[in-house]
């Protein structure tokens, strides 16, 4: 392919930071954020399974990994960036039916996905913290 | 050859190539993800803290393996292109997007093959 040579300093765009953040922006970003950070955290369920298959003394490590507080708080974080990206995805299956552009609806889909991604990972913690008896 | 237009040049270079199927792949893995990491979420849950013994006899049985293959097959598939789309957004020039590209597909490939595997052992191993 042939590759485009700047040989003049031509004036760009401006870019995102020059604008005033807005609601879908933010989500926008935050879609592909979250996008990266599901990417790369796939490692942390191959880690588990693999540990699963691998033997009782390897999965016992990988565990006591996830139950330390950091662990814990980055698997937080994961459960928010499904449930975000998620409902971010859900949001553009709506979008790809030509349907809820007008503006208003724009701005209430995107903060419906910021509230209800908090909403449901604090609820899947809240669940997954009562079978394990410690709420 | 002046009335020749550049059309001819730049035939089969532009985005008009897999870009549909490219849409289409990352919607219908999309939605097949929602129903399948509702699956893992709930699967996840239920054995928040269970012990080794549990966790294994769970992950061996067919109706939970199988839904965990389809889900890494489809959740991969889908995070290879997402970061296609990343790559080719930021990275500009042709070697380091090529490179991008293929690290990319290798870690796809690589995380996808290790899930498999440990899901396949833990159905049909000992």
């Amino acid at each position: 392919m042939a590759e485009a040579r700047q040989t003049v300093e031509r004036p760009l765009s401006p870019h995102l930071f020059i604008y005033k953040p807005l609601i879908n922006m933010v989500m926008s970003i935050l879609h592909r954020l979250t996008g990266i950070a599901l990417y790369f955290g796939t490692l942390l369920l191959a880690a588990w399974l693999i540990a699963a298959a691998m033997g009782e003394g390897q999965f016992n490590y990988v565990n006591a990994l996830f139950a330390h507080p950091v662990g814990k708080l980055v698997l937080f974080g994961y459960t928010w960036a499904l449930a975000h990206h998620m409902l971010g995805g859900i949001r553009h299956l709506i979008w790809d039916t030509g349907r809820g552009l007008q503006i208003w609806q724009v701005n209430a889909l995107s903060w419906l996905t910021i509230l209800c991604s908090i909403a449901l990972a604090i609820a899947v913690w809240a669940v997954g913290l009562m079978f394990r008896g410690e709420l | 050859m002046a009335y020749r237009t550049p059309l001819a040049r730049v035939r089969g270079l532009g985005s008009a190539k897999t870009g549909a199927e490219h849409f289409w792949r990352q919607r219908l893995t999309g939605v097949a993800n929602i129903f399948l990491l509702s699956f893992l979420i709930w699967l996840l849950v239920t054995l928040a803290g269970a012990d080794y013994a549990t966790v294994k006899a769970t992950l061996a049985k067919p109706q939970i393996a199988i839904p965990l293959l389809l889900l890494v097959a489809s959740g991969l598939v889908h995070m290879r292109l997402g970061m296609q789309v990343i790559i080719e957004d930021y990275v500009h020039s042709e070697g380091r997007k090529v490179v991008a590209l293929m690290l990319s597909s290798f870690f796809a490939f690589a995380v996808g093959l290790v899930c498999v595997f440990a899901v396949l052992k833990l159905s049909f191993g000992a």
